[in-house]
């Protein structure tokens, strides 16, 4: 089952490797992972995807705890969440192929981001199943290069972590 | 104004450091030197790794951390396994290595690594400073947790040219760490969930560990085993929490361990797991536990909690302070002929007669010999091997301590640990006990034990092989390969170059009269048990 896991750890090198670090030793798969400042800059968040079982996700949670960089850590469940994902798609045009690319990207919510002759780079920010689905309805166009960050995420409502 | 290592010095000061263990290098002479001029004893290893033992074995006597400090590159390297040992074992230390100079970092020049990556593995925190004025502040945190929470090995890892850095240092009064809370006091509901557990209990068992050394909750184990009436098994590491002719101590448990130990926990309906984290060699099928009986784990460290056994009732805070809060909770255990039928097993595991060997003499006579003549209060370094299992299985312990790495299992872990042991408390009795591999790796220490005028007892059960190993190729492989250990030097002529005393067993009969000269001996002393080659564990 995927999880979603939002750390707050003291912004300065090396915190990240620490954490990173413990995935790798402790066998645990991260499916994301997505590093940023908060409004204190000392403070980095770090949202984690991964994909495994309760007493998996209990243990990363735990060991995560233990690390003296790790400030908070808080599992965020599905239906509290708000959680958004950028891509950066480039794919190759035509004058035939133009305007049908443009409409996927107008009817997806997306924006044309920069534009050449002969591609096209599109942006769009939105949920990890939008993102997939944006991919798949521009693969027939020829996709020619692909960047995600990864999942960043907040609880809805006042709540937070 | 002062440079980075006079303020480094001060700050060791201020955390009560009397004592460290080094070896120096190019990049950490500046801090050597204001160690030179501090009131700081300071012993000079063989090699770096022994450094982190020797730290080790002080640490868990003087019950406050242990200093070791190194050289960067190779010196930090080779300090690195006696980092990971400290973290296995949960034992406080303070490592600091020098490093090359900041501005220099990531060049790969002369004796650079990157020690503080190399360690994160196995290491509780570690620092690289990069500004002298942060070295009180870093002091101060690094010795508060090492030796809070769930204790262990903290590094500091200090450029050459932030050692020289002229500033002028504030000493901060206290610690404030955002990330780090360790929890002090057990929940209140849980301990009375505990409580209730145990009265409704029919054969309860507690099982000690370690923690209960680090937490200083010996008495408080005892108060509670012989108040409520519940007998105790104890993993290796625990071994000691009661003497061994204490009549609730069932022995330890595990697969090296005391076949009344193991039925105790195998029968009981609820074990009580207190600063215990039973890896794989405690407790071999870790889902039988949530089968069986019902579980109440009590540790200082909430990841250990269900993460090799599952748990009914988890108590998460300093052992001492959990169990004084239960110890307010009256409660007796209905368990007479639980107990009764456990003490018979055990009396009868503890009086059997060993049997005469073919050759050679037998090692738990050797160990029995050496508890019934050794003072209550000996501090008994163990090294890893048969040697190990035969200590653990037959050495009766009364209120003394037993020192050996159950974690991490690092060979020639015994005599520097009990150099350690010396540096913290120069009266107590201190024996090694190791085999002829285990020695081999650590006898270069010998020559820090002249230096430092250490009398420490060593036992070497001398059987030319590593005889561990050997039994697991025998049983489970092709057949003994790489074990033998022919080429090694004749230990007493080896103890009379370091002009150390020495002494000999070749027979069963001659034990008792060796230990005993080896004992009344003022001085250190090497006594070599030949020992069978075909000699096991199970003998």
């Amino acid at each position: 089952m995927k999880r979603t896991i939002s750390v707050l750890v003291e912004n300065q090198a090396g915190a990240l490797n620490k954490i990173t670090g413990l995935f790798s030793r402790r066998a645990f798969n991260i499916e994301s992972l997505a590093v940023g400042v908060t409004d204190d800059k000392n403070i980095s968040r770090i949202t984690i995807i991964v994909d495994s079982g309760n007493n998996v996700v209990e243990q990363v949670e735990k060991q995560l705890n233990k690390l003296v960089d790790v400030i908070k850590v808080r599992t965020i469940e599905e239906n509290h969440m708000i959680g958004r994902e950028l891509m950066l798609i480039k794919v190759s045009t035509s004058t035939r192929t133009r305007q049908d690319i443009m409409n996927v990207c107008q009817i997806m919510g997306g924006k044309i981001a920069d534009i050449s002759p002969t591609s096209m780079t599109l942006e769009l920010s939105d949920t990890t199943e939008k993102l997939n689905l944006f991919e798949e309805l521009l693969r027939p166009f020829s996709i020619l290069e692909v960047a995600r960050t990864g999942l960043v995420a907040l609880q809805k409502g006042n709540s937070g972590i | 104004m002062v440079n980075g290592a006079k303020a480094l010095v001060e700050s060791l000061r201020r955390e009560g450091v009397t004592h460290m263990f080094g070896y120096a290098g190019a990049t950490i002479c500046e801090a050597v030197d204001a160690v030179a001029a501090s009131d700081i004893d300071y012993t000079l290893v063989r090699t770096e790794q022994n450094a982190g033992h020797m730290a080790s074995g002080y640490a868990r006597i003087s019950k406050k951390p242990g200093v070791c400090m190194v050289t960067s590159g190779p010196g930090a390297t080779n300090l690195i396994t006696g980092i990971a040992t400290a973290y296995m074992d949960s034992i406080p230390m303070v490592a600091i290595t020098g490093q090359v100079q900041s501005h220099l970092l990531g060049r790969d020049i002369f004796q650079e690594v990157d020690i503080t990556g190399a360690v994160a593995p196995f290491i509780k925190h570690s620092y690289l400073v990069k500004d002298a004025r942060e070295l009180p502040r870093i002091v101060k945190e690094a010795f508060h947790i090492a030796s809070t929470g769930r204790q262990g090995p903290v590094l500091i890892d200090i450029p050459s040219d932030i050692q020289k850095q002229e500033f002028d240092p504030v000493y901060p009064e206290t610690v404030d760490i955002r990330g780090y809370k360790p929890s002090y006091k057990g929940n209140v509901v849980q301990i009375r969930r505990v409580a209730e557990a145990i009265r409704q209990a029919k054969q309860p068992v507690i099982c000690a560990g370690g923690g209960i050394f680090s937490a200083g909750a010996e008495k408080e184990l005892r108060t509670l085993a012989e108040s409520a009436g519940i007998p105790v098994v104890t993993t290796m590491m625990g071994l000691g929490v009661l003497p061994t002719d204490h009549p609730l101590n069932m022995g330890m448990i595990g697969s090296f361990g005391n076949v009344c130990a193991n039925k105790a926990l195998a029968k009981s309906d609820l074990l009580i797991l207190a600063g215990a984290r039973v890896a794989n060699r405690a407790i071999l099928s870790p889902s039988e536990i949530g089968r069986r009986m019902k579980t109440i784990h009590m540790d200082v460290d909430p990841a250990e909690i269900g993460k090799n056994v599952s748990t009914n009732i988890p108590v998460v805070g300093d052992i001492k302070c959990i169990l004084s809060q239960l110890l307010e909770i009256p409660v007796k255990v209905e368990a007479g002929e639980w107990i009764r039928m456990l003490q018979e097993r055990r009396n009868g595991e503890r009086q059997a007669e060993l049997p005469a060997l073919k050759a050679g003499v037998h090692p738990g006579k050797v160990m029995r010999s050496l508890g019934q003549h050794m003072k209550a209060d000996a501090a008994v370094c163990v090294d890893v091997g048969q040697n190990q299992i035969w200590a653990c299985k037959y050495l009766p312990l009364r209120e003394g301590r037993f020192l050996t790495t159950g974690g991490l299992g690092t060979m020639g872990y015994a005599l520097p640990a009990a150099l350690g042991v010396k540096a913290a408390a120069k009266d107590r009795q201190t024996i090694v006990v190791c085999g002829d591999g285990s020695f081999q790796m650590a006898f270069n220490e010998l020559a820090t034990l002249n230096s430092q005028h250490s009398d420490v007892k060593i036992i070497v059960m001398e059987n030319h092989v590593l005889g561990l190993v050997n039994e697991i190729q025998k049983t489970s492989y092709n057949g003994p390969f790489g074990v033998d250990l022919s080429g090694a030097p004749d230990f007493g002529k080896l103890a009379e170059a370091y002009g150390i005393a020495h002494g000999r067993v070749e027979k069963d009969g001659e034990i008792d009269g060796a230990i005993q000269a080896m004992l009344a001996y003022d001085g250190p002393y090497i006594l070599c048990c030949s020992v069978d080659p075909d000699t096991t564990t199970g003998d």
